[in-house]
């Protein structure tokens, strides 16, 4: 049997666990960005091939990978937006997928994936932007509209996840496939919603069609608190948000109850003989995560100043819900790490934004691609710590002689000595050229084997 | 009622299509996910392929020829994106999930990032319309009687190739010894090793054709439906096929009538603006839109304990395991 004290009393090293995820983490963001790079490089090479249009410079290329890299700094380099707009607008776009990103991880630690978060966020966005507005129109005071849109929100949220999670307990139906249906659902339900109620429609700014009205038109808007940020969107959001991860995180590590819905994830049997109702937490865990994801649309238009664009909503689903996901695997689902992970995400977005501001790579969607790219290695966290561990089979000559396993520390060692020995190999084979043929093949076996 | 069945006809096809691109991929024990990303790429490549072929001054008069040889193309293109999920869920034994969802995300940002960057548009059409291009039978013929209209009036090739290659492949699937061995390694494939199948291998050949189909479904879809433009999105086109394959319980023939009932409130969304009666109903059109999914969802609630679906799919094959 294992000792459970050991893992508490042994000093945290290079070759914890914690920090073999960490660095997991960082090769698949390394190899993303790069990809991202590499792309932008090529794209400057061949794209005058493809169409007359554009013909970027391979120049302008490596300023891209300095844009890419740099990110909110980036302005230092080309001027336009000033940094502390930038931060400000990081810490923005951050908000919502601290929450779409914690609901992803509450789910994956509970043993569901929660694919359904674009549509409980549209649940969210729909029901706190027509709360919000329809309290504001008749008069409530700005701040209690914006307490009961928030709450009605999560409320919406909550009902709209408990879905999936009614059918995995009550049906055995995988609640993959159950939330995607539900997230068509809702994007149609968000098109029709607004395009039936006219009250919500901005009818009164011309050349805009197919936008809601502000909610600070009536008053309703997060208060900024002391984050202006140059007047970027930035508000008290981020730190509700911040204050929720700690609240996640504490429900799952600290509480009874946490603990029972982690345990109905890591085996349904098993706490079920422990006298948990596993259908009961599974439908809460998907309440809670679909709650979670709809806070951050709330945070996110309730800010005031942001116009939702309802026109297209039901051919697309909201970007945020799915990159939930890779903040939570990134996180390796660890509420507090949504956090850093949710930023890191942000400051890609404003990389894309600033790739397009300041190169003539004239899109944004290179920041997706990299996330996309991220997300694809991160499932690979298992095989990249066997890497490190130096466990592979690809990198199985790693190994130390006498069979200790000692991780990547002296990989490099080892590899210089294999290369040695093969060299050493090569100019025996060279010396023994001369000699007749049969020790010839009797060395080139030896070599082979 | 005849353009409504003509319409119903051009959606089902990519439907059906891509609903056994993923009945390839579940059989032979992978979840492909990925569906609407491979759709994307499909439609992507295909435009930019008769783009480009239009601009190196292809002949008009040869438009079938070139419509077939996108196909083909397409075909290419998706199976290679369905190599990066096969890879990484057979050789990396990663979750299959997260692999298809990378994809999904993957897909359209190429897409629009190469339409923005290259030829400064957010959307790629290619030269001209594709009716104009591509569809068969737009002369003032006479009637060919109600059925004869339906099929061979205003329709394009694909549609009919589409079918052809839904039955070959169905067929393949279930009267071959190919299509029995694929569909062991999705039930059992500890026991389709035993008598000496190659796991990897089936799981691999059932991906890329999953790919090819998906790519190919794409590419009809956007050439048939959506005029032959492509700007990173299926419109949840390949989610719906997925409600289409577990709707119609992983079978070919079931798959074919589920697609086209889905096919006909994916029309009715499209059309009942025109059609009187429809309109005076005063049924949005995003009700239609939502039906089959939550059909879908009704449908699961009821037959889950019959459900037929791969006893293997998403899990990694371990040769150790037992």
């Amino acid at each position: 049997m294992k000792n459970p004290f050991k893992k508490k009393l042994a000093l945290p090293s290079l070759s914890s666990d914690r920090t073999k995820t960490i660095a997991s983490s960082l090769v698949s963001i390394g190899m993303g960005i790069v990809f991202g790079c590499l792309l932008l490089f090529l794209i400057a090479c061949f794209d005058q091939f493809i169409s007359d249009y554009q013909d970027i410079p391979v120049g302008q290329s490596f300023k891209g990978m300095l844009v890419i890299i740099l990110g909110v700094f980036s302005s230092a380099i080309g001027g336009g937006i000033s940094t502390a707009y930038l931060i400000g607008d990081m810490l923005f776009r951050a908000t919502p997928l601290i929450m779409t990103g914690l609901s992803a991880a509450l789910a994956y630690k509970t043993g569901l994936f929660n694919i359904g978060a674009p549509g409980q966020y549209l649940m969210g966005t729909v029901t706190s932007i027509s709360v919000a507005l329809t309290l504001g129109m008749n008069g409530v005071n700005g701040f209690i509209s914006w307490i009961v849109a928030f709450l009605a929100a999560i409320i919406a949220g909550a009902l709209w996840g408990c879905i999936p999670g009614l059918f995995k307990a009550f049906f055995n139906v995988n609640e993959v496939i159950t939330s995607i249906m539900t997230n068509w659902i809702a994007a149609n339900f968000v098109t029709w919603f607004f395009s039936t109620m006219k009250q919500f429609q901005n009818t009164l700014t011309v050349n805009k069609t197919g936008y809601t009205i502000t909610t600070g038109t009536y008053g309703v808007a997060t208060p900024k608190l002391f984050l202006n940020f140059d007047g970027s969107y930035a508000n008290g959001g981020i730190l509700i948000a911040i204050l929720l991860a700690v609240g996640v995180y504490v429900l799952l590590n600290k509480t009874t109850f946490g603990f029972e819905l982690k345990a109905c994830g890591s085996n349904k049997n098993a706490a079920k003989y422990a006298g948990m109702s596993a259908k009961r937490n599974i439908v809460l865990s998907m309440a809670l995560a679909g709650g979670l994801s709809a806070v951050g649309a709330a945070l996110y238009y309730l800010q005031g100043d942001i116009e939702y664009s309802w026109t297209n909503a039901y051919m697309s689903l909201p970007q945020v819900g799915f990159n939930g996901i890779p903040v939570a695997l990134l996180a390796n689902c660890n509420p507090i790490g949504t956090i850093f992970a949710a930023l890191f995400m942000a400051y890609l977005n404003i990389s894309g934004s600033q790739l397009r501001i300041l190169t003539f790579y004239d899109s944004e969607y290179i920041s997706n691609i990299i996330i996309a790219v991220i997300v694809y290695l991160s499932a690979f966290s298992v095989f990249f710590k066997s890497v490190i561990n130096g466990e592979h089979k690809l990198f199985s000559f790693a190994k130390s002689k006498d069979g200790e396993n000692d991780g990547a520390k002296n990989f490099i060692k080892r590899f210089a000595d294999k290369i040695s020995s093969l060299k050493k190999n090569k100019n025996t084979v060279a010396a023994d050229k001369q000699s007749d043929s049969a020790e010839k093949e009797c060395v080139k076996e030896d070599n082979n084997g | 009622m005849v353009n409504l069945l003509q319409q119903t006809i051009l959606f089902t096809v990519p439907l059906i299509l891509v609903a056994l691109a993923g009945v390839f991929a579940e059989r032979s024990g992978i979840i492909n996910l990925a569906l609407e990303g491979i759709m994307i790429i499909g439609a992507f490549g295909g435009v930019l392929f008769i783009r480009g072929m239009q601009n190196a001054g292809f002949p008009r008069e040869l438009g079938q020829l070139l419509l077939i040889l996108g196909l083909i193309v397409t075909a290419i293109v998706g199976a290679l994106f369905s190599l990066l999920l096969s890879f990484s869920a057979i050789k990396m034994k990663a979750d299959q999930t997260i692999g298809g969802t990378a994809l999904n995300l993957l897909a359209p940002a190429i897409a629009l990032f190469i339409i923005n960057v290259v030829f400064l548009d957010s959307r790629l059409t290619i030269n001209g319309d594709a009716p104009s291009w591509f569809m068969l039978g737009r002369g003032d013929l006479e009637s060919l009687g109600f059925i004869g209209d339906i099929l061979f009036r205003k329709f394009y090739i694909t549609t009919y190739i589409g079918i052809a290659i839904y039955v070959i492949l169905s067929v393949i699937l279930y009267k071959t010894k190919f299509g029995l061995r694929l569909r062991a390694c999705g039930e059992h494939p500890q026991a389709a090793d035993s008598v000496g199948i190659n796991v990897y291998k089936m799981r691999y050949i059932g991906t890329t054709i999953s790919g090819a189909l998906a790519g190919m479904g794409g590419y009809i879809y956007s050439v048939t439906t959506a005029n032959a433009v492509a700007d990173g999105s299926v419109a949840g086109f390949g989610f719906l096929a997925l409600a289409v394959m577990i709707f119609g319980n992983w079978k070919p023939l079931n798959i074919a009538i589920a697609g086209t009932v889905f096919g006909l409130f994916k029309c009715l969304s499209a059309v009942s603006a025109q059609i009187p009666f429809l309109n005076n109903l005063g049924i949005s059109t995003y009700f239609y839109n939502m039906l089959p999914y939550i059909i879908t969802l009704v449908i699961l609630a009821f037959t889950s304990k019959k459900s037929m679906a791969p006893k293997a799919e998403g899990i990694p094959y371990d040769k150790g395991q037992r």
